[in-house]
């Protein structure tokens, strides 16, 4: 026989303890009323959709509420990111962005960054998995771009 | 079937023998493209190392013999779908260039404001999306034949659907995410009644059946040699002589022409009107080895050798109650491409874990958005076979869907 568990062992940095737990049991996804945010973003390769909702006060995220559909790390990783940007200001949301991207891209990241990150260092393990990143980056980048936007337009 | 031996099959696979994360390597992607047998790679290497030169040009014995190679696969491919004449296969790069080739010239010099043009729900992005593009430019209707919840196509109001506006039908002949085999000699029957022409999308049935042109009565049959064991970079479209003779020209260039003065010129007959430039002489020699490789086998064998596997892996697949096969539930009634939703894991968390075991299949949404959308799921993974496929390796696929059932439940 083809095939075996021995395999899927290869998988577990991909599939941390964490992740398929924020798989499993998404935070905060209770929709947000008036949010100043509220975008879907998608990937069409892979047929992932988010929405995503931010209340901003005083230029930080007071509440944040993310739902969707995708794999199991693009909804992790929604998820995580949903738990870490509230009650961050702009600044700190586009640093974390950052430094997830560069957590991913295997560049480095420093301490005080791996300590704004947290759990999210769990993702740090798709990066063996180059066709995965864009999974755990798609709900970040969206965010971000909506962040950058509605700061502009204030 | 006699002379349809699997495992010599495997055998002049090379890269069936590759081990990939550290199984032995099973491959069902075949919808998107085949694996080459070692005597289609020959074939390139032959060419490289013996006759390389270029067509049509020189009077020297290698461009003598480069002509020779290149004008026998044109015969070969004609042969195999049964083309009346050889000039009616013309070589482009793949299905998508072929379909361009015909929006881009016989529609656009034929289809008018009012007029429409009927493609149907199950069609691949490559031939939804030229349509939408000449449709809006020349104020034409497109209009679709809707895709059942069966994985059938509609054909219940063929008769109104196609009228006496249609111009054009473009269908697939094998949807390449339900596997439907789509009703083409009707739809054919039913535009040539009302005066259109039928384009026939056949990726996805060339490969696997056999497909007769005359017989479908195609106005219009495009496909690709890599998804038939040839190379990458080369298809064809057929078309009957005096629709294409009567064409404008597709590309401008070397080869095309007859004359050219400073100021003009004129066209070269049939099939190089549509061949500007010099071709792709060394994978349209290699797609004429990969015809020989599966008339030698038989189109009939190999549809029946894919049939007996299709309905095995339906029936193993359907025996984990996880999993949901989209499309004609019916065997019978569809060609080796089984797309399926698991209820708990998404398809590209299946797609790695599946590729851990050595297991290839596609995830996504398979070119065609709007369909996999109509079954309320964003993507779908894919199991597709071919000649090389055995029931061990349905066996192993459903081995492997019930491991990675077992690893995310822990």
């Amino acid at each position: 026989m083809t095939g075996g568990t021995s395999g899927l062992n290869e998988m577990d940095d991909l599939y941390e303890a964490i992740i398929l737990d924020h798989y499993r049991s998404p935070r905060n996804t209770a929709p947000v009323e008036s949010p100043d945010i509220d975008l879907e973003v998608n990937n069409p390769f892979c047929g992932d959709e988010f929405h995503i909702q931010l209340k901003v006060e005083d230029d930080s995220v007071a509440q944040v509420g993310i739902t969707g559909r995708g794999c199991a790390i693009s909804q992790a990783s929604a998820s995580l990111l949903a738990e870490l940007v509230e009650g961050k200001s702009s600044d700190e949301v586009h640093a974390a962005v950052a430094a997830v991207r560069r957590l991913l891209k295997g560049e480095d990241v420093t301490e005080e960054e791996r300590d704004i990150l947290g759990d999210l260092e769990a993702l740090e393990g798709v990066r063996k998995f180059p066709v995965r990143i864009k999974c755990a980056l798609l709900s970040w980048v969206g965010l971000d771009d909506a962040l950058k936007e509605h700061q502009a337009a204030d | 079937m006699s002379n349809f031996d699997v495992d010599a099959i495997r055998a002049d696979f090379p890269i069936l023998s590759r081990k990939i994360n550290g199984q032995d390597l099973v491959y069902l992607d075949n919808a998107a493209t085949s694996q080459k047998p070692k005597q289609v790679i020959q074939a390139l290497t032959d060419y490289y190392e013996q006759t390389n030169a270029n067509v049509h040009r020189g009077v020297h014995t290698l461009s003598i013999e480069a002509t020779d190679g290149y004008e026998l696969a044109r015969t070969k491919v004609a042969k195999f779908i049964n083309a009346p004449r050889p000039e009616e296969v013309i070589w482009t790069r793949n299905t998508s260039e072929s379909l361009n080739l015909v929006a881009m010239t016989w529609a656009e010099a034929n289809i008018g404001e009012g007029d429409n043009i009927v493609i149907t729900e199950m069609e691949h992005h490559s031939n939804i999306v030229p349509w939408q593009q000449l449709a809006a430019k020349k104020n034409a209707e497109l209009r679709y034949l809707a895709a059942g919840k069966d994985g059938l196509l509609d054909v219940s109001n063929v008769d109104t659907i196609i009228d006496s506006r249609t111009k054009i039908v473009a269908a697939t002949h094998m949807s390449n995410v339900l596997g439907t085999v789509n009703p083409i000699a009707m739809l054919a029957a039913r535009v040539h009644e009302v005066g259109g022409v039928i384009l026939v999308d056949a990726a996805q049935s060339v490969p696997h059946m056999a497909v007769d042109v005359q017989q479908l009565d195609a106005d219009f049959l495009c496909f690709s040699a890599h998804k038939m064991l040839g190379p990458t970079g080369i298809g064809v479209l057929y078309g009957k002589y005096d629709l294409l003779d009567a064409m404008p020209p597709f590309m401008f260039g070397g080869d095309m022409i007859l004359e050219v003065t400073y100021e003009t010129a004129t066209w070269n007959d049939l099939p190089y009107k549509f061949e500007a430039g010099t071709p792709n002489i060394a994978d349209a020699i290699a797609t004429g080895a990969a015809v020989d490789y599966l008339s030698e086998l038989g189109m009939d064998n190999i549809w029946e050798h894919e049939q007996e596997l299709t309905a095995y892996a339906m029936e193993q697949m359907l025996s984990l109650d996880s999993v949901r096969v989209l499309g004609p539930q019916d065997p019978a009634l569809r060609g080796g491409v089984i797309s399926f939703i698991h209820d708990t894991i998404h398809p590209h968390d299946l797609g790695t874990a599946l590729d851990q075991q050595g297991i290839a299949i596609r995830t996504g949404h398979h070119c065609a958005m709007p369909l996999v959308r109509s079954f309320d799921v964003v993507a779908a993974a894919r199991a597709s076979f071919y000649i090389y496929n055995t029931k061990s390796e349905i066996d192993a696929l459903v081995n492997g869907i019930s491991e990675t059932e077992g690893y995310f439940s822990r």
